[in-house]
């Protein structure tokens, strides 16, 4: 059984719509676990606590398992902080996003998110070691690896970035603040008028990558609908749904159903543009290509190694 | 402070180590460090007699094994840690767990420095780098401002090494997929950033355009020097204006803070830049030597010497300076 989890809305969304993103997920989405919290911003962390007791108590009455996800990039003493009150006060498990939480959360068990660098079983036998029970593989790793690592029997679940823009790159510095004449320290949170992020293209006026505050991310959504069986077939336990402003609920029920067999990857895949209709899909990472290529006859990556 | 040199050939190694570096750092001539360039690194034999070569003069000789072994293929990491320590190596310089674990089991003796790479950029993550696999030195990420790296390093117990002169990362090192989402090639697993095997330039009327795989990176006009299109160094369009999203085509300097840095508790300034030739790193080491040995207020000219050497002469103190950010 492959299972799905609903990864953290790397976005800034304002404080009512993530409370109904999240009210309508645990009512209606076929996920089994949801991964919560501010990952990419620490300024941003205000805008959901009012609303994060209610979305927890929701999620669980319907049964979902929720995961605390901490910060993607710690660099300053409140930062640190906030990391360090979420491992200790915390009575969820924690998905983990950088070293320091690796560091503080030993011998506690955990997740791994996808923002770590996981590229070999050497690493993920590590991570396990100090209490890693589940890893999602960084979006850049091909298939051989992923199937590398599952075939070496770490003890760990495995999980892959199934579905999203993909997280490429994290500063200290503010590009969305920046683009709109702004600092990161002055920033007035303009990078929430970009719900989806703000879109970056070439002088040729080619789509190419978005800004999200201090993560740029790809213009287009990985989707790996036409891997699901080699992935499965390889033992990743679990695949990953990275939320975009559209339709997550859809999403879900799509990847569950082609999980589930009862639509076929190609129909799949056309159900999936319609709900995200904007934005292109790529599956390059996973067949060892270009992240932002879309391969449309998936070779077997096992065989081609 | 210590000074840290770049040496991407046997011929770099000799002027960097003649122009007054304290150490020098290279790599093998494979993808198991993050300058896997066509022409450069190191033989085996080539290093064993940088090492021999360092040794005679009183230097010491780092070797980087910084990118991140490809599951499957570990072994080829593996055998590179193996004659890096028995060359001689005085540190390794690693970013991947399962290696430095791997290193941290077999050579107990071998001294461990943590790359930038690896992206440890607070007191708890670096806590934790010591404490799991002994690291004697971070190298930390080009994200903090001095007044971060001095609170950090009073919470640690080991040493700190920054870069302080050269190329500039504009994203946390090692946690950058930009690359190959355009190349399929990256840092992390490659060794290369904004390979050459996919920059091409093309001309359209009185434009130059530089491109990375399929994408366009920055045109130039007439009379405008075309630069190499590192990715987050390009001209892009956000909304109806263009231009340089992330970082201009400028290079990191902070040569100007050395008493700073100094009062921060800073172990080693380490400059990078192991695809540069010989005359450059010995011009660049030489005036840095120099520099550390000048009282602060006779620094001025020096100062100005390397500036002329950065890339399009202008320079930044990047992510060192608070309003960077």
């Amino acid at each position: 059984m492959t299972d799905l989890t609903m990864g953290p809305i790397y976005y800034l969304w304002d404080g009512p719509k993530w409370r109904d993103f999240y009210l309508r997920i645990a009512d209606e989405a076929p996920v089994d676990r949801v991964v919560l919290g501010e990952t990419v911003c620490s300024k941003r962390q205000h805008f959901i606590e009012p609303h994060l007791v209610e979305v927890v108590e929701r999620l669980e009455r319907a049964g979902k398992t929720v995961v605390f996800s901490s910060l993607a990039l710690v660099t300053l003493e409140r930062e640190s902080r906030i990391i360090r009150d979420l491992i200790d006060n915390s009575d969820h498990q924690i998905e983990v996003n950088d070293l320091s939480a690796i560091g503080l959360i030993k011998g506690r068990r955990h997740l791994i998110g996808p923002l770590v660098n996981v590229y070999n079983s050497a690493t993920a036998r590590l991570l396990a070691q100090r209490g890693a029970e589940r890893i999602c593989l960084p979006p850049e790793l091909p298939f051989t690896s992923v199937s590398q690592i599952a075939a070496d029997g770490t003890p760990v679940t495995l999980e892959v970035f199934g579905f999203g823009r993909i997280p490429l790159a994290i500063s200290a510095r503010c590009a969305h603040a920046r683009s709109k004449g702004k600092t990161k320290d002055n920033c007035q949170f303009v990078c929430g008028e970009e719900p989806d992020g703000l879109s970056l293209k070439t002088l040729e006026r080619q789509s190419f990558l978005v800004l999200n505050g201090v993560q740029t991310m790809s213009h287009t959504c990985q989707a790996l609908l036409l891997e699901l069986e080699e992935i499965r077939n390889a033992g990743i336990r679990s695949l990953r749904l990275s939320p975009q402003d559209c339709d997550m609920v859809g999403v879900a029920k799509i990847f569950r159903e082609a999980l589930d067999g009862l639509i076929d990857p190609q129909s799949a895949l056309h159900q999936l543009g319609a709900i995200y209709p904007m934005v292109p899909f790529s599956n390059g990472f996973h067949h060892a290509k270009e992240g932002a290529a879309w391969i449309a006859r998936a070779k077997s990556a096992a065989s081609a190694r | 402070m210590e000074l840290i040199c770049p040496a991407g050939t046997p011929a770099a190694f000799r002027q960097a180590v003649d122009a007054g570096a304290d150490a020098v750092y290279c790599g093998f001539r494979d993808e198991t460090n993050a300058r896997n360039f066509p022409g450069l690194n190191f033989s085996r034999e080539e290093l064993r007699e940088a090492i021999a070569y360092g040794r005679r003069n009183d230097y010491q000789t780092f070797v980087a094994l910084n990118t991140f072994m490809r599951a499957g293929d570990e072994e080829i990491w593996y055998r590179a840690a193996s004659d890096a320590v028995n060359l001689g190596a005085d540190a390794l310089i690693l970013a991947d767990f399962g290696l430095m674990a791997h290193v941290r089991e077999r050579y107990p003796e071998q001294r461990l420095h943590v790359s930038v790479q690896a992206s440890a950029s607070n007191p708890e993550a670096i806590n934790f780098l010591v404490e799991a696999f002994e690291a004697k030195r971070v190298v930390l990420p080009r994200t903090l401002t001095i007044a971060d790296i001095a609170r950090i390093k009073r919470k640690v117990s080991c040493e700190i090494e920054i870069f302080v002169f050269g190329g500039l990362c504009v994203m946390a090192e090692g946690r950058c997929s930009l690359s190959s989402y355009a190349t399929g090639k990256s840092p992390n697993m490659n060794g290369v950033c904004s390979p050459a095997s996919h920059v091409r330039y093309r001309k359209e009327g009185t434009l130059m355009l530089s491109e990375l795989g399929e994408f366009t990176i920055n045109k130039f006009g007439p009379g405008e020097a075309a630069g190499y299109p590192t990715l987050c160094k390009g001209r892009f369009d956000i909304g109806d204006a263009s231009g340089y999203a992330f970082e201009d085509p400028i290079s990191l300097d902070v040569m100007g803070e050395i008493e700073a840095l100094k009062a921060a508790g800073v172990s080693a300034l380490k400059i990078e830049g192991r695809q540069r030739g010989k005359a450059y790193v010995a011009e660049v080491v030489s005036t840095l030597r120099e520099a550390l040995s000048t009282e602060p207020a006779a620094r001025g000219p020096l100062l100005a010497r390397l500036k002329a050497m950065s890339e399009g002469q202008r320079t930044t103190a990047g992510a060192y300076e608070k309003r960077w950010r």
